[in-house]
């Protein structure tokens, strides 16, 4: 997307060149009323210290500690939050939309 | 992400240059496709698109799911003039994510004192666009009400493309300012793309409210329609 968000992937370079563990998430599909476009990013170090954003502080909390797992396993993710969901309950999009999030390590 | 693609995207950031990196959502291969580059990758169809409608998303292809993120330059706001209504544009555009630049050849004005913080570019419009130039991804507001100024800087942005031309000034005064732009040699349709009276219409008096109408216009030309292609994506679009 046209980014005028705060530059996350060169802080996601940043970290990595700095030794931490890093993680990458992406709003990849959304439905409904999503807070956050496609293509919106989340940077998480191994810590679970995160910048920007993938819905507003809905769901960043399960996003990061899924993002914390990826640094260890090194395998991507794709996660689901919706209504439907039952973590939607747990840690809900209030907007009752639906989004799917990328998680990658930065190797 | 391997760090040296990350690395490669930055870069291209860095330099202003569009980028799409495709992600293959199964086996989470990934690379990099730049600009120049879009016509000869196999998802040459959808990155084009994509490209031109500066949004990411999915894209299916033999039966396979990639996720193309559509990385565009940021965006950039260019105010002419070191005035009052600059004072309070260049912060508030700061917070809405704008990279600000303000250009003013009169050094009394163009002081760090009246803009702490801010790029300040004491030269020229001209002089100042040929040291950096301007791009479709730049919004320029002219607001010195000095045509000697402010129309150097208009022509500069019509001939780049700029998504977003505005120019400060009465009916009046934006009527013989076109008369002196055609006499340049602009079109119709290079002339209806300079917004004035520029900002909003939302009876803004003070400075701060001006502002806020102009920041207000500069968004919804970036948002409400697709950014104008510059001219080797519609000759490459036009091959397909």
């Amino acid at each position: 997307m046209l980014s005028t968000d705060d530059d996350l992937l060169a802080a996601a370079e940043a970290w990595r060149r700095a030794g931490r563990g890093v993680a990458l998430a992406t709003v990849i599909e959304t439905w409904g009323s999503a807070p956050r476009p496609v293509g919106s990013h989340l940077v998480v170090d191994q810590d679970g210290n995160f910048l920007g954003s993938v819905s507003g502080g809905c769901v960043e909390g399960d996003v990061v500690t899924e993002a914390v797992d990826v640094i260890e396993a090194g395998t991507a993710k794709v996660l689901e939050f919706g209504v439907a969901d039952e973590t939607a309950w747990r840690v809900g999009l209030s907007c009752g939309g639906r989004i799917k999030v990328y998680v990658e390590k930065v190797a | 992400m391997q760090l040296d693609l990350l690395s490669a995207l930055n870069v291209e950031r860095a330099a202003r240059r569009a980028a799409v990196l495709v992600t293959n959502l199964k086996g989470g291969e990934q690379r990099l496709v730049r600009e120049a580059d879009v016509a000869a990758d196999p998802l040459g169809e959808a990155l084009q698109s994509r490209l031109r409608a500066g949004k990411s998303g999915m894209v299916e292809q033999d039966g396979q799911s990639f996720f193309l993120t559509v990385q565009e330059p940021p965006v950039r706001l260019v105010a002419i003039g070191a005035v009052h209504i600059s004072q309070a544009l260049a912060p508030l555009a700061k917070i809405a994510g704008l990279d600000v630049t303000i250009i003013d050849p009169r050094t009394a004005f163009a002081t760090p004192e009246r803009f702490e913080g801010v790029r300040l570019v004491p030269d020229w419009p001209d002089a100042a666009f040929a040291a950096q130039p301007l791009d479709r991804f730049t919004a320029i507001a002219a607001l010195t009400h000095d045509p000697k100024i402010d129309d150097l800087a208009l022509a500069g942005a019509l001939r780049a493309d700029c998504f977003y031309i505005g120019a400060l000034g009465s009916r009046k005064s934006h009527a013989a300012r076109l008369g002196r732009l055609a006499e340049q040699g602009f079109d119709d349709a290079a002339l209806g793309r300079i917004h004035a009276p520029i900002g909003l219409d939302i009876g803004a008096v003070s400075p701060a409210e001006i502002a806020v109408s102009i920041l207000g216009e500069i968004i919804a030309s970036l948002r409400k329609k697709p950014l104008r292609s510059n001219a080797p994506m519609q000759a490459v679009g036009s091959l397909a």
